[in-house]
């Protein structure tokens, strides 16, 4: 077996060096009953060839976003990825080692995390960020969690256009807190009603812009509703680049901003893994509050500067049962993957590739418009926009799928009895080419013809 | 994991004397060269991505466009890329020695499955296609339900967890569920004291007070103190087995029935899982559900802390509480269920989407490649690497407990007493030897824990130098050479770092010189 150093003579020394007979002698702890006498059911090794064959026999059986018009978004993003990033996320250094607790031999992962968090509050526009969290539905319920322990309030109020994963997910996570969920309707504003569901119990009040339909909100009044009543504004994102473009949270009066940040290096995934986003307004009781690592800067015993991972007595590991979260492996990786692809942009590519994402969008949605019976039903967007179609867009994306085309989401699919199935929500981006724009009118319209 | 309560953080002495290090105008060492943050280089405006020029066009973003400038650093390609590798440079990892770290089953990664999880069929998948377009990533997601099933012999499996505590969450979460179901609120979870700091931490996220057992001298958990702490109040145990000792619950199956008897459920960290996978079924046991960590028994890489994934096996009993969405089976293909129906009765979701759909692919490479021949022989040569370390180093070091142990060996810090070296100082010498340290002070049952896991991926002769290596250091602060262990690491890209200054004055991010003239803020 390839992987697997000792040899029949190694594993005899080394069990005359132990002094037992057989390998059975190590296992004599585990009760009779429950060792297995022979292998369990399943077939026996491969070789490197036939599990690659088998695995691309399985992968053949897709339809990769690569390979047709791919229009598909509603909270994880087809974007272009430097070559470099895969590469270099691929360095044994990176790629093979283990959470950076040993500062001394760790400080490529320590400072690229230290660089990673101060990209994320740059582009977030808050004080501070931490290392990530799974992905950007588990960090929404973090900061749901956090909100009541720096409020010591038990309601959350969520906007109905917050992604319904998301939504669930906090709903889900905070169970067992004895907190009590408020929600505005699930229609295309999302908004309507939200004002008066925040109270004087209210911890947290969460909004995602773009929402789960691209369109975009200004926050500003929303937030000045929620700092009225002392609650916090959590924001939520799933495609970052609109900030290349876009109002972030911090210049909308967010406390705290969560969300996805796929759409930045790391690549579709069929859903994971990607990189919750975390950030923060850089005060102390939130800082203590904050799920998960965070890498600070300090000197070594030469006075040199350093990194290490710090405050960590809010964490598992130290305080157990007490710990802000339960969280301990993120998503370091994908992190670091986000940290290359954003340092590569730079503020000049960010904002190039957020005017191209929103023109790609525009130029799309004029497209569609055309098509008889097509309504655009978002205003403001960025770079996916919701459209009202003839008949329920559940059927018509399978039937555009029959054609080759991956044209979106049905709003059925994430709100299923909700009363919204003629909605069709629509991403674009730089990787769409004017061909695909084309052959997605074509389509729709001979589906809905 | 190498630090806990026990640990104390570093806080060394500063030197007067800038040491080594000044003698170098540029700050680099050779090839251990010196690298700045990014936000330190004159590279704002630049970029090293070539994109088109965009058209110009009138903008529909109902008039939110972004007024500040956000202050993000571009580096070009060959910057960015000298930038990172520079930095790699700077990290021990896997591929370069043994990552001897307890619990944390640190074994070869291999490439095939990066290959695999890269071909454009899986990584250009999006998550929200209709499933005729994604038939054979579901079938994949259905294979390695079926490998997880099979290995554990239990009968469900939920595969959304996005890591091994976010399995826990899942397994207590549906203990809770079933519990309700049945109309039994229950108040407490029980704890041993040597278990991961998630599990309490877990218990405490689902609601639920935590109840320490103690262990026995044996290292393991005391069943006397068990069945004396079960009652009707009690949801749950959850036990590590292998436990975080190294050995294996001899007792388990009593311990099963006495919870089971007890009304309680029996959840089971399966961390440890690397010990006994093709060798023992933890559904032979009793185990009502058990989280399998991905990124360690089946090899997906660490990446530095993460990404992993935790699917979750589940008794029959639980099965019916699985959270959304999961996969199932039918005439006409693979189907993914995100609502419920039937007579499933779904706790919630943990996860957007599906799960860690790039880990499912690497592990069942993983596996596959090993077979079910192969990975009986992965828990084979796991446990017997570690014995080998126990048997060559206990007349040096300290063992914790009497007879063999499972996947790793524990040591505790007897055999430095009166040396005036620590577990801390101890490990931090071997970084100078090349190694990473294995973990420390954990678990907390055993003074000044060392907690060695080698994992099967490690050739004898791989063995023989790292126990010669700790021979070597035992003597040395056997025989009084207390200098050079608190020193250490001299020879390290840093030396130990001011832990207390990191967290006394936090800076978690780097921040522009204000102008000389402004305000402070």
């Amino acid at each position: 077996m390839r992987y697997l150093p000792l040899t029949p003579d190694d594993r005899a020394a080394m069990l005359a060096a132990i002094g037992v007979r057989s390998i059975d002698d190590l296992f004599e702890d585990v009760p009779a009953a429950a060792r297995l006498k022979d292998t369990v059911d399943l077939p026996d090794h491969m070789t490197e060839l036939e599990v690659e064959r088998a695995l691309s026999k399985l992968a053949g059986k897709n339809v990769p976003a690569g390979s047709v018009p791919f229009f598909v978004g509603a909270g994880a993003y087809r974007h272009h990825i430097p070559s470099t990033v895969d590469h270099l996320i691929q360095r044994s250094e990176f790629l093979t080692a283990y959470t950076p607790y040993q500062p001394e031999i760790s400080q490529g992962t320590l400072q690229t995390l230290f660089e990673f968090q101060t990209q994320v509050a740059m582009l977030t526009g808050m004080g501070v960020a931490n290392a990530s969290m799974y992905d950007g539905s588990t960090a929404c319920a973090e900061a749901v969690l956090m909100a009541a322990r720096v409020t010591r309030r038990k309601k959350a109020v969520l906007a109905g256009s917050l992604h319904p994963h998301y939504a669930a997910v906090a709903r889900t996570t905070a169970k067992y807190q004895d907190i009590e969920f408020a929600a505005s309707k699930p229609d295309l504003d999302g908004l309507s009603g939200l004002k008066e569901l925040i109270d004087g119990e209210t911890a947290c009040v969460v909004v995602q812009t773009p929402d789960v339909f691209g369109r975009l909100h200004d926050l500003g009044e929303i937030a000045a509703a929620a700092h009225e009543k002392g609650a916090l504004l959590i924001a939520v994102f799933t495609e970052p680049v609109a900030f290349g473009l876009v109002k972030n949270p911090g210049e909308m009066g967010a406390d705290i901003a969560v969300g996805e940040g796929q759409s930045i290096g790391v690549g579709l995934n069929f859903g994971g893994p990607y990189v919750g986003l975390f950030a923060c307004k850089d005060d102390r009781a939130f800082i203590r509050n904050m799920p998960g690592r965070l890498a600070g800067e300090t000197v070594d015993a030469d006075g040199r500067r350093g990194y290490v991972l710090t405050l960590s007595t809010r964490e598992q590991h130290i305080r157990r049962e007490k710990a802000t979260s339960n969280i301990c492996t993120n998503s370091g990786l994908c992190a670091l993957a986000f940290t290359i692809h954003m340092t590569l942009l730079g503020e000049a590519g960010l904002t190039r590739l957020a005017r191209l994402n929103h023109e790609a969008a525009c130029a799309l949605q004029d497209r569609l418009a055309g098509v008889p019976g097509v309504k655009p039903a978002t205003g403001a967007f960025f770079n996916e926009f919701t459209l009202r179609l003839p008949k329920p867009a559940a059927g018509v994306v399978d039937a555009l799928a029959a054609r080759g085309v991956l044209g979106g989401v049905p709003a059925s699919r994430l709100y299923p009895g909700a009363g919204l199935d003629d909605l069709l929500i629509v991403a674009a981006t730089e990787t769409n080419t004017e061909a695909d724009m084309a052959a997605f009118e074509t389509a729709l319209r001979e589906v809905l013809r | 994991m190498s630090l806990n309560t026990q640990g104390r953080p570093t806080r060394p002495e500063v030197s007067a004397d800038p040491g080594a290090y000044a003698d170098t105008f540029s700050g680099s060492r050779g090839l251990d060269q010196a690298e700045p943050l990014i936000f330190e280089r004159a590279s704002f405006g630049n970029t090293g991505v070539d994109l088109p020029e965009p058209k110009g066009a009138k903008t529909r973003l109902g008039g939110l466009e972004r007024e500040n400038a956000l202050g993000l650093p571009g580096l070009t390609e060959p910057e960015a890329m000298r930038h990172y590798v520079r930095l790699s440079r700077k990290n021990y990892a896997i591929d370069l020695g043994l990552y001897p770290l307890g619990s944390c089953t640190m074994k070869h990664n291999p490439r095939l499955n990066e290959k695999i999880a890269r071909l454009p069929g899986f990584a250009e998948l999006h998550p929200l296609q209709p499933d005729s377009t994604t038939q054979g990533a579901l079938e994949l997601i259905d294979r390695l339900a079926h490998w997880l099933r099979t290995l554990t012999n239990m009968p469900a499996v939920a595969m959304s967890p996005g890591a091994g505590a976010h399995g826990e969450l899942c397994g207590l979460m549906a203990i809770r569920a079933a519990l309700e179901a049945r109309g039994d609120a229950r108040k407490r979870v029980l704890v041993p004291e040597s278990a991961h700091g998630t599990n309490p931490a877990t218990a405490a996220m689902c609601g639920y007070g935590v109840d320490s057992i103690p262990a026995n001298a044996e290292g393991r958990v005391d069943l006397a103190a068990l069945k004396a702490k079960l009652g009707p109040d009690v949801a749950a145990l959850m036990l590590t087995n292998p436990n975080t000792c190294g050995l294996f619950e001899r007792d388990i199956i009593e311990v099963a029935q006495a919870v089971h008897a007890a009304g309680a459920f029996f959840y089971c960290d399966g961390a440890n899982f690397n010990a006994i996978v093709g060798r023992v079924r933890p559904g032979d046991l009793g185990i009502d559900a058990m989280h399998i960590n991905l990124h360690k028994t089946f090899s997906t890489p660490h990446g530095g802390g993460g990404p992993g994934s935790g699917p979750v096996v589940f008794s029959a009993a639980l099965a019916p509480f699985v959270p959304l969405p999961y996969v199932v089976h039918e005439a006409d293909g693979y189907r993914l269920v995100e609502q419920a129906e039937g007579a499933a009765r779904p706790f919630g979701r943990l996860k957007g989407f599906h799960g860690q759909m790039g880990m499912f692919i690497r592990a069942l490479a993983y596996m596959m490649s090993h077979g079910a021949d192969g990975l009986r022989q992965v828990a084979e040569d796991a446990v017997l690497n570690a014995n080998y370390i126990l048997a060559s180093l206990k007349d040096v070091l300290s063992p914790a407990f009497a007879g063999p142990c499972m996947h790793e060996a524990l040591f505790d810090d007897r055999f430095l007493k009166d040396t005036g070296v620590t577990t801390l100082d101890f490990a931090k010498a071997m970084i100078d030897e090349g190694y990473h340290p294995m973990t420390m002070y954990f678990p907390l049952v055993v003074h000044g824990a060392l907690l060695i896991e080698p994992t099967e991926t490690e050739s004898k002769d791989a063995l023989d130098e790292f126990i010669g290596t700790l021979r070597h250091l035992a003597e040395r602060a056997k025989a009084g050479d207390r200098e050079r262990f608190l020193a250490a690491p001299s020879l390290a890209p840093r030396r130990r770092l001011d832990e207390t200054a990191a967290a006394r004055k936090p800076v978690l991010r780097w921040r522009p010189a204000p102008p000389a003239s402004a305000a402070a803020e």
